[in-house]
């Protein structure tokens, strides 16, 4: 393998890791900037990785709808059933006044689940959905393709890709650029204030708590009908959590979230094409595989420092309180 | 004030069973929407728990792990810490207690108490370390636990394969004279890998709950959860407090790693993925209000329920997940203690305006 096939398959191999990550990391980022934490991604990305396998197979192999569209079906269910599912986690932390912690490892442990129950009630007892057949495909634009390694290394990606890095610019936009993202940002850091300005601190945490479960669910989605094409109890395993870690690497930052998410997919990159790229007989391949946490850790220590949550993050608003 | 004192003191025990209600009655209603009879699936789960002395043996097995699991987790939420990290303390614990208890050689008794001491260290610094990171760097200690749970992962696999390799991926098996096995115990229970691990869980529990609640270490620890800024005004030193507690946390979930390898498997595999654990740990210490006696209850349900679904799968074929929903539940009920409250202290006014 040359040097430009080598560097061809780091990064599509970057874009396509980093994803998920992208995608439910931008969740935690609204959903924390309006002060509420969500320690559910995990689950979140879990129902939506089991909905879009469902809805795929459902619209494209028993309904019979063209194989190009049902993918596209598969992710938009992701979205809306990751939505419905942050509902409860919205309700204890805004209305009931839980603690958000708490209720975030009950929606991981419930949508876990819920997913596994369903796919046992719906394939007859097996522990995994039937393989979906229209997965997503990388897309191929022409000339654009052409261009050499970066091509086929960063152009040559799957549709859901794309949707990330367009929802980094829509996101940021809506948090820097908008009148909502100042009230939501405002609700995050000093929740009395904007209540004093007129600004409903329980709406605007109720949108954003459910605007991050739908991107949550479309990471979730990205797992199952792209980078795999079936959904199981492990299709998730850890990525909500990695997502998380990227949220707070990337300080709550919609741009420094994705900077760490593709940090973490060019380490994934570099453990799973170890063997290929023959790194593996150099260095024992459980050391590639825990390379990129060993990078987080040294990177956070050494470069980042401090991170600061958002002030409220975490408390319950009672209105009149001080 | 003592009445509300006592008041409290009820509500502790109150919501959580209130929430095992609540929990198991939504539980219920999934089933039935599911066309499961939850009766027969509730006291398929009954038997799967109580039906036999094996059974019994073996639930309490499962429950042993999850009580050092949630007290680590309870200990590090006590100083305001989030340790995620149980899951990998708990393999460096296996790790270490699989070496010792495979490779040194010492008398019977002293062998497993050295297993178990070297575990505890191995597994304190590996969570202290996190500590340290958060103290003296301000990394948060989420992430950090995160990414030190996949290197022990990883870590335990190559140490195992390349030092401690014994039969078809798994490490050598410990020597008979550092086993927490004992015959009597698993006749009684009808050949079910309960040891004596049980008992070291609940002697750790109450010195937990001593040194927490009883010592000045423990009143330390404790203010710095509360507030931090509060607790250096005092004069307290709130790095080395964030240290110790992990340094604790990683210590617990270390002998509950220890007593898996010494008392139940007896060697350590090569795994794929994450023994689960350390992150039902947090489940356990969220049921028992992160308290070290709430913490058995909660292993106790946790595991408990955990283990007689599998009988209900196995026996009714309804599938496990529906038990994994009813413990979601309870969290979610024990999360939502706000609204169980404030319908307990309704209900309490009322009665108290109508006895003047």
């Amino acid at each position: 393998m040359n040097f430009a096939d080598m560097l061809i398959t780091i990064l599509n191999g970057t874009i396509i890791f980093s994803t998920p990550l992208i995608l439910a990391a931008l969740g935690g980022v609204i959903n924390e900037r309006s002060g509420v934490v969500n320690i559910g991604l995990e689950g979140l990305m879990t129902v939506g990785a089991f909905a879009a396998a469902v809805i795929t197979i459902w619209t494209g192999e028993t309904l019979g709808l063209p194989g190009w569209l049902a993918p596209y079906l598969g992710i938009i269910a992701a979205m809306i059933v990751g939505m419905i599912f942050a509902v409860p986690h919205a309700v204890a932390s805004i209305d009931l006044k839980a603690d958000q912690v708490v209720s975030g490892v009950a929606l991981n442990i419930f949508a876990a689940g819920v997913a596994m129950f369903l796919v046992k009630k719906l394939f007859e007892g097996a522990g995994q959905t039937t393989t979906v057949q229209n997965v997503f495909t990388k897309v191929n634009i022409p000339f654009l393709s052409d261009i050499p390694i970066i091509g086929p290394g960063l152009l040559k990606i799957y549709p859901t890709s794309y949707l990330a890095f367009i929802l980094v610019a829509v996101i940021y936009w809506m948090l820097f650029k908008t009148p909502f993202g100042l009230r939501l940002r405002a609700v995050g850091e000093h929740p009395r204030a904007a209540d004093t300005l007129g600004v409903s601190v329980r709406k605007v945490r109720y949108i954003a708590v459910i605007l991050s479960g739908g991107l949550a669910g479309i990471g979730g989605g990205t797992l199952s009908i792209a980078i795999s094409s079936n959904f199981q109890h492990s299709t998730v395993s850890g990525h909500g959590f990695m997502a998380l870690a990227a949220m707070i690497f990337g300080k709550w930052h919609p741009v420094g979230a994705m900077g760490a998410a593709l940090f973490f997919g060019l380490a994934t990159a570099l453990a799973v094409s170890g063997q290929v790229l023959g790194l593996t007989q150099y260095v024992p391949s459980e050391f590639l595989n825990a390379l990129p946490y060993l990078l987080t850790i040294l990177a956070l220590a050494g470069v980042v420092g401090r991170a600061e949550a958002p002030a409220a993050s975490g408390k319950p608003y009672e209105k009149g309180s001080r | 004030m003592i009445s509300s004192m006592q008041t409290s003191r009820w509500n502790a025990i109150l919501i959580p069973v209130l929430a095992v209600i609540l929990g198991l009655i939504v539980g219920g209603l999934l089933m039935l929407l599911m066309g499961y009879n939850p009766i027969v699936g509730y006291s398929s789960v009954f038997q799967g728990i109580f039906g036999n002395m094996y059974f019994m043996g073996e639930t309490l097995r499962a429950v042993t792990p999850l009580i050092f699991a949630g007290l680590a987790v309870a200990f590090a939420f006590r100083t305001g810490l989030f340790n995620i990290g149980v899951e990998g303390q708990f393999i460096i614990g296996q790790l270490a207690a699989a070496w010792v208890g495979a490779f040194w050689t010492l008398p019977t008794g002293l062998h497993a108490a050295v297993a178990i001491l070297v575990a505890m260290i191995a597994s304190g610094l590996y969570g202290g370390f996190a500590g340290w990171l958060k103290a003296r760097l301000g990394v948060h200690e989420v992430i950090t636990t995160i990414m030190l749970n996949y290197v022990a992962l990883f870590a335990a696999n190559w140490t195992i394969r390349t030092y401690l390799i014994g039969a078809s991926e798994r490490s050598k098996d410990i020597l008979p004279s550092a086993s927490l096995q004992a015959q009597w115990l698993s006749d009684l229970f009808e050949g079910a890998r309960i040891n004596w691990g049980l008992l070291l869980a609940l002697i750790f529990a109450l010195v937990c709950y001593w040194l927490l609640m009883k010592t000045t270490t423990g009143y330390e620890l404790r203010a710095v959860g509360f507030n931090p800024h509060a607790a250096e005004y005092a004069g307290m030193n709130v790095s080395k407090n964030i240290f110790l507690s992990m340094l604790i946390s990683g210590a617990l979930a270390g002998i509950g790693g220890a007593t898996d390898v010494l008392g139940v498997n007896g060697n350590m595999a090569i795994s794929a993925g994450f023994t689960g654990i350390g992150f039902d740990g947090i489940a356990v210490a969220l049921i028992g209000n992160n308290n070290p006696f709430g913490v058995i209850f909660g292993a106790l349900l946790f595991g408990g329920l955990s283990f007689g679904a599998d009988n209900m799968q196995r026996v009714e074929g309804i599938p496990t997940e529906s038990i994994q929903i009813v413990i979601s539940m309870v969290i979610y009920f024990v999360a939502a203690a706000s609204v169980v409250n404030w319908l307990l202290g309704k209900f309490r006014r009322r009665q108290g305006v109508s006895q003047k």
